[in-house]
């Protein structure tokens, strides 16, 4: 059962979705699976460093050499290891995009490209290490699944369920610590929507950690009399087309929502499905084609729209233009 | 049985091996009327030496036998002489040969993994060849192979080699302690805009490789015995990833492609310059 947080239940303490890497290699691992993981220089960060502890001949470094580590990763996966490589969202897909391409995509190989510190949640470090643009180059590669998670539990599903296929996948994780959505445990299937609340008037959909907000914004919605269905839609591809194609004709309204440029990412993905199946209409809430920059993570997201409210902004336009 | 390498040819059957190569890449690329036919001509005498010359152990009837040598084409728009190898080897009938490059073929332009069956991997796009063989290599020590199974020979080209994962790749192979590898270098000056020394000079490249901690053997890479005696060696040393650094001539074998080598990079010969070179060839002119 997929179910989400009920107020009755005591709540979790925040965590990272990155924080969830380390202990599912661990026990992917102790579980028996064939894995070996990479990283490159950002182990302490990723986590990917906790398999070293038990598992010390299944965890490598290469260094700060993401190119490199994308295509011994291929390699490996060629003599069938499953295989982790970790990295900084902006450094992979960043530093070693066409590695992926032609040597992970093209080949198809068993390879779980574990992207840490997406978007600018990051924080502090500015534009340069502020990913806004990894999920739209990663779901230009024909084959290539991408999925992002809204909490650890979610986090945590998706990378134990990567190693029960030998598909090349996307995994964008994050920095900061956030409330725990799925308090209840999530069984996570690649490819379908999580409804997490019902409503008729709008649906609002939501990736990684505008989930949260989201929720929290479709509260304000119905205190205002406004049925607004909540979906998680953590992947972005394949993208759930039917959840969409229902959304769009049960309610009417769509809004997305995530940290990523509005162009490239779930909005666009969301755009081609109603565009080609169901046009209705749309409102985005997203990093608007703009870098990123430095700043406490709390007050990014405030300066680039991604909040509860905007949410709210954005589903009241999208109702008003039914 | 898939336990060892095919029966090395003597020196005058390695030769005819290298002829016949020569002559299928010229005819691939006039068929498809594109293609790489200077860089395959220069590195003809490392594959026959590799697939017929005792050095990898492979079995053209099970080419995913588990622990089987890799050869690797890291320069992957040297198609030509890959296929011409592999079909001579026995992968596939040499009736596809024809087909390079044409729509709906397993002779892609570039290789593609297991496309046909013997490419060992994707490329074209030029670097990546040492870092997949990294990999491979941590693979085969991971599975427990025996220190003289899974060996990994990578050839690659001297422009390719302006490309940084290359050298990313040679640090960590060394570091990580991979004797398995065997980078074969096709040392032959140019590259797609001319001549290598002008364009971005990679000398003293024997010295760098070292430098990195790699074993390095010089030798004639026409010299087809020559050259496999320097992979056999390679592939017997436990000690290092090595590297075989081939001086070779872009185009060799065929007069007008080897004394315009950058005009012949990637394109394929009319009627009469496909009928002058296999005349060439088969007179081994070079």
């Amino acid at each position: 059962m997929t179910t989400a947080r009920a107020a009755a239940f005591p709540q979790p303490p925040p965590a990272a979705t990155r924080e969830a890497y380390g202990p599912a290699l661990v026990k992917l691992a102790e579980a028996g699976h064939d894995i070996v993981a990479l990283d490159a220089d950002l182990s302490a960060s990723t986590g990917g460093n906790k398999l070293a502890g038990s598992f010390p001949d299944r965890w490598f470094t290469v260094g700060a050499a993401e190119a490199n580590m994308i295509s011994i990763a291929a390699g490996l996966a060629s003599t069938g290891k499953t295989v982790y490589a970790a990295s900084f969202a902006v450094f992979m897909p960043g530093h070693c995009f066409d590695q992926i391409r032609v040597h992970i995509a093209q080949q198809r190989m068993n390879v779980k490209l574990i992207a840490s510190h997406g978007g600018i949640s990051v924080g502090e470090d500015g534009a340069s290490a502020q990913a806004i643009e990894d999920l739209a180059l990663m779901t230009s590669l024909p084959g290539m699944n991408v999925v992002v998670p809204c909490d650890s539990v979610e986090a945590d599903a998706m990378i134990c369920r990567a190693a029960e296929d030998v598909e090349p996948w996307y995994i964008r994780l994050g920095r900061p610590k956030l409330p725990v959505v799925y308090t209840e445990g999530r069984h996570f299937e690649l490819g379908a929507a999580d409804q997490l609340r019902d409503g008729n008037d709008v649906t609002l959909i939501a990736c990684g950690l505008m989930v949260e907000p989201t929720i929290r914004a479709a509260d304000v919605l119905a205190q205002e009399g406004i049925g607004a269905r909540v979906l998680n839609m953590a992947t972005i591809k394949p993208l759930d087309e039917q959840a969409v194609i229902q959304a769009a004709h049960e309610t009417g309204a769509i809004v997305c929502a995530e940290e990523h440029n509005v162009i490239g990412g779930l909005g666009s993905a969301v755009a081609r499905t109603l565009a080609r199946h169901c046009p209705a209409p749309m409102e985005q809430v997203g990093i608007e084609d703009r870098f990123g920059q430095s700043g406490p993570w709390t007050a990014l997201l405030q300066e680039y729209g991604l909040t509860a409210e905007s949410v709210v902004a954005a589903a009241k336009r999208a109702i008003a233009r039914k | 049985m898939t336990t060892s390498a095919a029966p090395a040819a003597d020196a005058e059957a390695l030769l005819d091996v290298c002829k016949r190569i020569r002559r299928h890449i010229v005819e691939m690329t006039h068929a498809a009327q594109s293609g790489h036919p200077g860089g395959s001509l220069s590195a003809t005498e490392i594959f026959a030496a590799l697939y017929f010359g005792g050095v990898a152990r492979h079995d053209p009837a099970d080419p995913q036998w588990e622990r089987r040598d890799r050869v690797i084409l890291s320069k992957g728009h040297a198609t030509p002489v890959v296929y011409a190898t592999l079909a001579e080897a026995g992968y596939f009938s040499t009736d596809l040969i024809p087909t390079f490059r044409s729509l709906g073929t397993e002779l892609q332009g570039h290789v593609v993994r297991n496309k046909p069956p013997g490419v060992e991997m994707s490329g074209g796009a030029l670097g990546m060849g040492l870092s997949f063989a990294v990999g491979v290599a941590l693979g085969h020590q991971l599975s427990g192979f025996a220190e003289d199974e899974g060996q990994i020979f990578v050839v690659v080209g001297d422009g390719e080699l302006n490309e940084g994962q290359n050298w990313e790749a040679i640090m960590s192979a060394s570091h990580f302690g991979l004797h398995r590898i065997t980078a074969i270098l096709d040392r032959n000056h140019f590259q797609n805009d001319g001549a290598g020394d002008e364009i971005m000079r990679i000398d003293p490249v024997g010295d760098k490789w070292a430098a990195f901690g790699w074993g390095v053997q010089h030798v004639d890479g026409h010299d087809v015995a020559a050259v496999r005696d320097a992979l056999l060696t390679a592939r017997a040393r436990a000690d290092a990833p090595q590297v075989v650094i081939c001086k070779t001539v872009k185009g060799r074998g065929v007069s007008f492609m080897a004394e315009n080598p950058a005009g012949w990079h990637g394109k394929g010969p009319s009627d009469d310059q496909l009928a002058q070179a296999l005349d060439e060839i088969e007179a081994g002119l070079s």
